[in-house]
């Protein structure tokens, strides 16, 4: 390849692009012949009632899923012909509810994520230390680097997970409910620390979120899924509409500005 | 030298050119400890029995001199004895460590992968439909119980493999599928039993058991390469390993190829096995108890694999030396591991319902 084919190739492509997937489980199909495709440096957020294909897609972005027919293109390449450790170079996944193993340290866990950089004879070196140290450093948990994950909270946990995502430094990062079990100020800070990742980084984020609003709040696109399609793609004041929000959801709710941000707040019908 | 030593603080490691290792002083403690302690059990071995030896007598002896007994006793006896203990032991503690790793569950021995299973049918088939007298297949021991054994080993893995396989293999299913495959190669081995003549049933009976009596040159060799070949490959996966631990949605999205992965550290697992268990039987329990004991040792987060192998010679030598030494009539090896073992297991199980309910 010459290098102005790859100079183009890299402008031209986006981050990362489903070309008409289908996905499912054992025969199932739960997402039909899908295009999406994600822009460098933005945050999209995947919405939808559960069960309606957003994990399942997210997977497939992050090759976790092979899709029974369709590709998914990273950076216009197709996913399926790089090498696994190739690609966590460039994207990495956190999954729902992913489980550390007993007694592991906060540091060894986010060690980890430096494994494709890392070879079978070196699982360590300075840089690697490096890396770990500052993305202990960006979600704060410095002080409990040492501490056993499982002694931690659900919210210190989370960053625990996030952090070694971050210590992955690929330029993509899935997120698949990165706020579950969290209470609202947590939720908060997980958001503000993916925003803050994206705004250094110019990183790239596609994230699964039930909270609408703050998926309004923090998102530059929401892609709303309903029974494996998308029913509406935009910037969230033009898809949190009353109407997507009934047609998604079977949802009867108001869509005000947020009194802070400006953005869409959903407020349900009273019964 | 490029490499650089940086310091030994706790985070810290040790990079030198290609490699680098967190620095882990616990670990380093506990392996050299383990490998002097197997050393020295190892000698004893060698000099402590029915008719003792001093450790000159039997250098001397290794080096062609002293009476002809002492030197049948030290290198057609006592020093196979030893060296197959020794390997027995490294090659199921390695195995246990790697199949419990991979599994993420303690309680996934190489034996719930149909190994030790196969290799028992095999063995006690060769006995049995061999046919003839313990004498007769004596001369078999060199060459056809461990060739049935292995044989018997890796087609039953592979089988569960197969069985397990649904466009990939996940630990559950093939634990599922491992102890429904063991449960039929152990009736099949019970049913042959039944069918077989005193002789061959008690002869296939100490077999089960796991025992060093048996233990000669032409099944040592073979044992002692298997061991060291699939202990160097084991510590190659050892980096993957920790990543797999993560999970398989992490693991594959921390760039590890799961699969080809786990399809490696399986057919470790079960060569290093086969190899243990057509050499002595099958020993019970050591690839169970002994990477747990290493993973309590050195403070891990999964059993460090060549502290595992040690602790296993280590296991297996003093249950051997006990064995003979402690008892008025010698006591299988197996038996002896057993022993420690299944108290071990119950200790394990207590604690582990107490940590979750706590």
């Amino acid at each position: 390849m010459t290098t102005i084919e790859h100079t183009t190739a890299v402008r031209a492509a986006p981050a990362l692009e489903a070309r008409g997937v289908t996905l499912g489980y054992d025969g199932r199909v739960v997402i039909d012949s899908l295009d999406l495709s994600i822009e460098t440096g933005t945050i999209t957020t995947l919405v939808g009632a559960n069960g309606c294909g957003k994990s399942t897609l997210l997977k497939s972005l992050g090759r976790i899923l092979k899709p029974t027919s369709g590709s998914i293109h990273l950076e216009g390449v197709p996913i399926a012909s790089l090498s696994t450790k190739k690609v966590a170079r460039q994207l990495a996944m956190l999954p729902q509810s992913p489980s550390a193993p007993p007694g592991i340290s906060v540091r060894d866990l986010v060690l980890r994520g430096r494994n494709p950089h890392q070879t079978w004879a070196r699982s360590w070196s300075p840089e690697d230390a490096a890396v770990v140290d500052a993305a202990l450093e960006a979600t704060g948990l410095m002080d409990v680097a040492d501490r056993d994950v499982a002694s931690l909270s659900g919210g210190q946990r989370q960053r625990v997970w996030i952090a070694l995502v971050v210590a992955q430094q690929a330029g993509i990062l899935l997120l698949d409910e990165p706020t579950t079990f969290l209470d609202l100020s947590h939720q908060l800070d997980v958001l503000r620390l993916v925003r803050q990742i994206k705004r250094d980084t110019n990183a790239t984020v596609v994230m699964v979120l039930h909270d609408l609003s703050l998926a309004a709040r923090y998102s530059d696109r929401i892609v709303v899924l309903h029974e494996g399609s998308i029913v509406a793609d935009g910037a969230p004041a033009e898809v949190l509409t009353p109407e997507i929000l009934h047609r998604a959801f079977s949802l009867r709710a108001r869509v005000i500005p947020d009194p802070i941000t400006g953005t869409p707040l959903i407020v349900p019908e009273a019964d | 030298m490029t490499g650089q030593l940086t310091g030994v603080r706790r985070a810290g490691g040790i990079r030198v050119g290609p490699v680098g290792l967190a620095w882990r002083p616990r670990v380093v403690i506990a392996t050299i400890a383990a490998l002097v302690l197997a050393l020295i059990l190892f000698v004893a071995g060698i000099t402590i029995g029915s008719s003792a030896l001093s450790v000159v007598d039997v250098i001397r002896a290794l080096g062609g001199g002293g009476t002809g007994v002492q030197r049948l006793i030290v290198t057609e006896l006592r020093l196979p004895r030893a060296l197959t203990g020794a390997f027995v032991g490294l090659a199921l503690g390695v195995a246990g460590a790697l199949t419990q790793t991979f599994t993420r569950n303690p309680l996934a021995t190489p034996d719930v992968i149909g190994v030790t299973a196969g290799a028992s049918t095999g063995a006690v088939a060769a006995i049995v439909l061999g046919g003839g007298t313990y004498s007769v297949s004596a001369a078999l021991l060199g060459g056809g119980i461990p060739l049935a054994a292995t044989a018997g080993a890796l087609i039953a893995s592979a089988v569960v493999y197969g069985l397990g396989w649904r466009g990939g293999v996940e630990s559950y299913r093939l634990i599922l599928v491992g102890i429904g495959v063991a449960s039929v190669l152990t009736a099949l081995t019970s049913y042959l039993l039944v069918r077989a003549q005193i002789a061959q049933a008690s002869q296939a009976s100490v077999w089960l058991v796991g025992s060093l009596s048996g233990s000669s040159w032409p099944s040592v060799w073979p044992l002692l390469i298997v061991a060291v070949l699939g202990v160097a490959l084991s510590l190659v996966t050892s980096t993957a390993l920790g990543v797999s631990q993560l999970g398989d949605e992490t693991a594959i999205a921390v760039g590890l190829h799961l699969q080809r992965h786990r399809l490696i550290v399986i057919a470790l697992a079960v060569v290093l096995t086969a190899a243990a268990v057509a050499a002595a039987g099958p020993v019970g329990f050591v690839a169970f108890v002994v990477p747990q004991i290493a993973l309590r040792t050195a403070g891990t987060s999964r059993p460090p694999l060549l502290l595992s192998g040690l602790m296993g010679t280590c296991l297996v030598l003093v249950a051997d030396l006990a064995g003979r030494t402690i008892f008025p009539t010698e006591v299988p090896v197996g038996l002896l591991t057993t022993v420690v073992g299944a108290p071990y297991l119950i200790w394990l199980l207590v604690r582990h319902r107490k940590e979750l309910s706590s």
